[in-house]
């Protein structure tokens, strides 16, 4: 073992700790397995989907689940005629 | 096209996600253009290994059933550029991997990757069997110890019966990877030695890999070993392990042997 890894090494546990935390918070709470996050995710959709044709090769996803905050970013793009499409 | 890897044991708990995560790192780490998947619907764990737990949106029944697209699915490394990741489903029932989707995800992935890395779930159950369904080299993790090295027999078995390319009367690629290997132990006498372990299964050696903390530190940090400490004793063998995956013949070093007294206070130089 080299030395300078010896001694400046951090604790790896208290990161295992907290990540777990946050992880099985959010796992615990979903009885069907989707949490509130993934929810949101599938509402959203479905709402945006009655008014706008949804061409899923222009729907960016991206979740971040975070202890006190998580975060959903829905990135879709819109084309100028896709209200009349969906009518 | 990409060559698919399959990573599988029969067993479990003998390193299939670590190394699947390892190896798959250290392809990207080497430029090479990586995805690793997830096959253990309802028991996923590669996600929590390489530390992308909090960020998964989709999952590989989501892309089977067409409820998204194979690249909404997809989760970008933050650390490997490219290297990816694509999660199973937490939730839904193995079930829902069907052989037809498999193979169209995987078929998929072949165009965009150099490297399709599918992580088996243990047993032989159906997850197992579609893991390996399509692959065209498989890395048999086994532990030098009896249940471990029979388990692995079996999957052996699988592999030259049970895959696309035993049913077109091609050969497999197999390729053993030992792994949770103590030297002290086994120069105790202990444990299985190597030559035991390869004589049993008869197929080549990929690589041993050590026991180590550092494995265990890595994954409490949410990093492949290969990324975490990239000097670790565990993080050379595996890289190491791809270059002989590449095709390069290097001798395979038994971990405890080569090291001398400067070896072990300073560490090796990375290969």
């Amino acid at each position: 073992m080299n030395l300078r890894r010896l001694f400046f090494r951090t604790q790896s546990a208290p990161a295992a700790r907290e990540r777990l935390q946050v992880l099985l918070a959010h796992e615990r709470l979903s009885a069907d397995g989707a949490d509130l996050v993934t929810k949101l995710r599938d509402e959203i959709l479905q709402v945006i989907a009655k008014h706008v044709q949804l061409d899923s090769d222009k729907v960016s996803v991206r979740m971040e689940r975070g202890a006190q905050v998580s975060t959903l970013a829905v990135d879709i793009e819109i084309p100028f005629d896709a209200g009349k499409k969906a009518a | 096209m990409g060559k698919v890897i399959v990573v599988t044991s029969g067993k479990g708990g003998v390193g299939k996600t670590t190394s699947s995560a390892a190896l798959g790192a250290a392809l990207a780490q080497n430029g090479d253009k990586v995805v690793v998947v997830d096959f253990d619907v309802g028991l996923r764990n590669l996600d929590l290994i390489m530390g992308a737990e909090r960020r998964v949106v989709y999952d590989l029944v989501n892309v089977i059933q067409g409820e998204a697209k194979l690249t909404q699915a997809l989760i970008r490394d933050k650390r490997v550029e490219t290297l990816y990741l694509l999660p199973a489903s937490q939730t839904r029932d193995k079930d829902n991997l069907t052989t037809e989707g498999v193979e169209k995800v995987i078929g998929a992935l072949r165009t965009h990757f150099d490297w399709v890395i599918c992580d088996s779930p243990a047993g032989i159950e159906r997850g197992a069997t579609l893991a390996m369904r399509h692959a065209d080299i498989a890395i048999v993790v086994t532990n030098p110890e009896v249940s471990s090295v029979r388990d692995s027999d079996r999957i052996i078995g699988l592999l030259d019966s049970k895959t696309v390319k035993a049913e077109n009367g091609e050969r497999m690629e197999k390729h053993l990877l030992l792994t949770r290997y103590d030297p002290a132990r086994a120069e105790r006498g202990d444990m299985l030695k190597v030559d035991d372990v390869l004589e049993i299964l008869s197929i080549p050696l990929l690589g041993i890999i050590p026991e180590s903390m550092d494995v265990l530190r890595a994954s409490n940090i949410g990093s492949p070993v290969t990324l975490a400490d990239e000097r670790s004793a565990p993080a050379l063998a595996y890289f190491d392990a791809v270059r002989r995956l590449k095709g390069e013949s290097l001798p395979v070093t038994i971990p405890g042997e080569k090291r001398g007294f400067f070896g072990k206070i300073f560490g090796r130089k990375a290969a």
